[in-house]
């Protein structure tokens, strides 16, 4: 009776978070996947066919006919797409590597920082989510645009003579990148650097590296997963990211949460929009999967 | 000549003045902030040597360890290893390893790994590593484990990885914090051995700090009992068991009863004390209180008779009192007697017989004796 209770409650456990991935990830994917595989029409919804529960058979069979994966054939075709995904994994993986190069020393130091002032360094980190991203966002239009206070300020000191362009270029998305994401990447490294053992930098020390040598051969591995954890966090929404790219990027930034808007808002071709969302889906999901894959495989030979 | 605690001891430098220490520490204090861990001290340890860091926790004997190891420095005096002043050395140009209490085990390494690490960080040769890392995993046994995750192993494998680890180097002085405290009791007992052969057999130096005195009574050469930031006494375990040299030692290593009375007379090696009316004590002694001073004589539970029955010289060294508590241990017996004036005293009697004619019982009425050499006299 208590087993079977047990297996009942241990079922449950698992049902939520698989329930709550049903609900809140897979019916939506499928929702906007159907409608990748429809055609553009003057309708509401803006698409064709639209199924209704009142159809007959026959007119769900003759309907079902009319999807095909045109939009994604259209994708292949047009190489605007390809190199807005292109540049799009290209930017949020050169920013990634940005946030982890400054977010590392930060978390390092963080976590050497006296135990009574660590939780303040940490409310310091978080600081930020308490404005509204697009205030932060717009916040560095003005300070990076041409009459913007870094240019007065560089030039004031005698730096520059003429103001730098640095707002609408990439350079500006990968400040705006950086800046927004560093927060996920700090969290992540910290909780991992946090919890390593002094004792083990000693017994490095003990057995001949430098402090430098103890951290490259000791801690720096250690703290591998949470550099994973830290750039899947930076890397999966900046690939999408429409915001800072809309508003800091020029007109040679092209990425692909800018082309879904576009298609979607400006063009209202919900079904294209779709399978662009779509093979995004497919290109972030499918190396994580990958990788998890050979991590369990390598967990298990460590066994 | 009589010798403490029945041992002949072939090794004993320290009683050479003309050996050289290997480890001095010379007039060391280390503080840290207000607090004062480590108080003037001075030590010498000789080569080849196991020697134990003894006390309770915060005495100062894990400074006194990390000093040597260099993770600490010491804020003033000095400390000289094989001729060389260590000042200034960092941790990782020291010829001496440490084992840490933890193991701080590298735990993204495999055992071989692990003990590799120190000899990698060398530059010795690949092929030379491995040698020195399939000797060490069959010095401690481990070798179907090498391709372990120290996550994978028990607490005893862990701490014989450790072991390893940190003799791979071949260290002159080799530092163990604590080794044997996470083992459970049995484990502990073979280990304290295995550590004794390997010491001798490897011709190492061992300063292992401990607050367990039975380990460090079983391993060590000598032990320096530290309290406070000072060293107390430097001596072999019998001569601490035997002699202790104050009230703080004798107290600290094993059980002790002590006696307080007035020094009556002090003549020709034997001192007499009065503690009260009922018991007077004759004690052989080097020193010679003066008369009317006060002192304390210290005697371990087994030096103690209980009979039921006065012994034949009633009048010193014996005492009447009635049994308190009868503790059964197997191996002995510890009975707490009640003396006439309130004072519980520890007697021990070995049970080398199976069965008694006349066993003691609670409440029963009996005298407690010792013999004139059975206890010390301590200087308060």
């Amino acid at each position: 009776m208590r087993a079977l209770g047990s297996s009942l409650y241990q079922r449950l456990v698992i049902i939520i978070p698989y329930a709550w991935l049903l609900i809140f990830f897979l019916a939506p994917f499928l929702i906007v996947f159907r409608i990748s595989l429809s055609t553009k029409a003057l309708s509401v919804p803006p698409y064709d066919p639209s199924f209704a529960w009142a159809d007959s058979f026959a007119d769900w069979w003759d309907k079902l006919q009319t999807m095909s994966f045109d939009n994604y054939v259209w994708l292949t075709g047009d190489p605007l797409y390809m190199n807005a995904y292109i540049q799009s994994l290209q930017i949020a993986g050169i920013s990634t590597l940005l946030t982890l190069i400054i977010a590392y020393p930060i978390a390092y130091g963080m976590a050497q920082a006296p135990r009574t002032i660590r939780p303040t360094l940490l409310m310091l980190v978080i600081l930020p989510f308490w404005t509204s991203f697009l205030i932060r966002v717009y916040s560095w239009m003005s300070i990076l645009s041409t009459t913007g206070l870094l240019n007065q300020l560089l030039m004031a000191l005698g730096i520059i003579h003429e103001p730098l362009v640095i707002l609408n270029t990439n350079t500006a998305v990968y400040i705006g990148m950086v800046y927004s994401y560093l927060p996920f990447m700090i969290l992540p490294l910290y909780s991992a650097l946090e919890k390593m053992d002094d004792t083990l930098i000693e017994a490095a020390q003990d057995l001949g590296c430098t402090r430098i040598g103890a951290f490259w051969r000791v801690t720096f591995p250690l703290s591998i997963p949470g550099v994973i954890a830290g750039c899947m966090l930076v890397f999966i929404p900046a690939v999408g990211e429409f915001v800072i790219p809309d508003l800091l990027g020029g007109s040679e930034t092209l990425m692909i949460g800018k082309v879904l808007w576009t298609e979607f808002y400006s063009n209202t071709d919900w079904p294209l929009a779709s399978a662009v969302a779509t093979i995004l889906l497919l290109v972030l999901v499918v190396p994580i999967v990958f990788f998890q894959h050979f991590q369990a495989k390598a967990d298990e030979k460590g066994r | 000549m009589k010798s403490l605690g029945n041992i002949r001891r072939s090794f004993a430098p320290w009683s050479d003045p003309s050996a050289k220490p290997y480890i001095s520490f010379k007039n060391v204090t280390k503080k840290f902030g207000d607090f004062t861990a480590v108080d003037n001290l001075s030590l010498d340890i000789y080569n080849r040597e196991f020697f134990a860091l003894l006390g309770a926790s915060g005495c100062g004997k894990s400074t006194l360890l990390r000093m040597l190891a260099g993770f600490e420095q010491p804020t003033t005096g000095e400390i000289v290893l094989d001729g060389q002043n260590l000042a200034g050395t960092p941790p990782y140009r020291r010829p001496v390893n440490m084992m840490f209490q933890s193991y701080a085990l590298f735990p993204h390494m495999s055992v071989e790994k692990n003990i590799a690490f120190g000899l990698r960080q060398d530059g010795m040769p690949k092929a030379e590593i491995d040698d020195r890392v399939a000797q060490m995993l069959k010095l401690v046994k481990l070798e179907q484990f090498a391709k372990r995750k120290p996550n994978q192993l028990s607490g005893g494998q862990r701490q014989r990885v450790a072991l390893a680890r940190s003799i791979a180097k071949r260290p002159k002085v080799l530092l163990l914090d604590e080794p044997l405290g996470a083992l459970d009791k049995k484990l502990r007992e073979e280990t304290q051995f295995e550590l004794m052969d390997l010491q001798q057999s490897l011709g190492l130096t061992f300063v292992v700090v401990t607050h367990d005195q039975e380990e460090a009574m079983t391993m060590a050469d000598r032990i320096a009992v530290m309290s406070h930031g000072k060293v107390v006494q430097v001596a072999t375990p019998a001569e601490i068991y035997e002699a202790p040299n104050c009230r703080f030692v004798a107290d600290f290593i094993g059980d002790v009863n002590i006696l307080d009375g007035n020094v009556t007379s002090a003549q020709s090696g034997i001192v007499e004390i009065a503690v009260d009316s009922a018991l007077t004590l004759r004690t052989a002694s080097s020193e010679a209180p003066a008369a009317g001073s006060r002192a304390s004589l210290a005697i371990r539970p087994e030096k103690l008779r209980v009979t039921p029955r006065p012994p034949a010289n009633a009048s010193v060294n014996a005492t009447e009192g009635e049994i308190w508590d009868i503790a059964y241990l197997g191996d002995m017996t510890v009975f707490h007697v009640k003396l006439k004036s309130g004072q519980v005293l520890k007697a021990s009697s070995l049970n080398a017989v199976r069965a008694v004619e006349e066993p003691f019982a609670y409440d029963q009425n009996v005298w407690v004796s010792f013999d004139e050499n059975a206890g010390v006299l301590l200087k308060d």
